[in-house]
């Protein structure tokens, strides 16, 4: 039961005024995505067959370093609002907020995680 | 008002007859998803590879068994067909391609393409192996 009249509920659920920018969010995480997508294919094409050296020689490199770090950024952040929109597409009821909550942390822990390992590969001294 | 007061609802996916374009835009979300979590195996072997040559010799050999490749085959062909529409998504997002008969093609070009870009991706990966 709430108490809450449907002019209340209205006011209090309204636009939040961020709608355009997490639309616009959406769409520059995807069009970032298409160079980050592009260095990544190239980047691992090049992977098979290669011994443990000559990897962390290619990853450490400082360009593709930089780019690794670039594009789990874009792609991160574009992975984090897609899966905020099918939360809030699927899931209604008590669970939401969490699983809303727990897309970040995956987001920021995965995130965190690979940039940590490119830049210990880029300049962990190994 | 009652809370609860009961509107017509629209009509949802189950009730239409499914269209090849309707399916694309749903695997476009499933695939979506399958990257979301398929990005913990990239990170995986990032982390690997700052580990240390055991750790990654590991890694690189559940990669390279069949199970591994048979997921990172998925995994790329996902990536692709997300990849491809996606940048219709961009196009329609400038108004342009609604016309029926384009909307068609330019889904059927995406499936095609996804499949065999995926295919010439590890045509080449293998061909080039070190």
């Amino acid at each position: 039961m709430r108490y809450r009249s449907s002019l209340a509920r209205v006011r209090g659920l309204g636009a939040a005024k961020s709608g355009t920018e997490r639309w616009w969010q959406e769409r520059v995480s995807s069009a970032l995505s298409i160079p980050a997508t592009l260095f990544l294919i190239w980047l691992g094409i090049r992977m098979p067959g290669l011994s443990h050296s000559e990897v962390t020689q290619i990853l450490g490199h400082p360009t593709v370093a930089i780019g690794l770090i670039l594009a789990l950024s874009t792609l991160f952040w574009h992975m984090m609002l897609g899966m905020q929109v099918i939360i809030e597409d699927y899931v209604h009821g008590a669970s939401r907020l969490p699983l809303l909550i727990a897309n970040h942390l995956f987001v920021a822990a995965f995130w965190s995680a690979g940039a940590y390992a490119v830049l210990r590969l880029s300049i962990g001294g190994q | 008002m009652p809370e609860h007061f009961q509107r017509p609802l629209s009509p949802h996916l189950q009730i239409f007859r499914p269209m090849f374009t309707m399916m694309m835009s749903i695997v476009h979300r499933i695939t979506g998803a399958a990257l979301y979590f398929g990005s913990v195996l990239f990170v995986w072997w990032l982390t690997a590879a700052s580990m240390g040559v055991d750790y990654f010799s590991f890694v690189q050999g559940i990669f390279a068994s069949w199970p591994g490749q048979i997921v990172l085959f998925g995994l790329t062909w996902a990536l692709l067909h997300h990849f491809l529409g996606g940048i219709r998504h961009l196009v329609w997002d400038t108004g342009h391609g609604f016309e029926l008969a384009t909307v068609e093609i330019v889904a059927r070009l995406t499936l095609a393409g996804s499949i065999l870009l995926t295919v010439a991706i590890w045509v080449i990966a293998y061909a080039t192996k070190g």
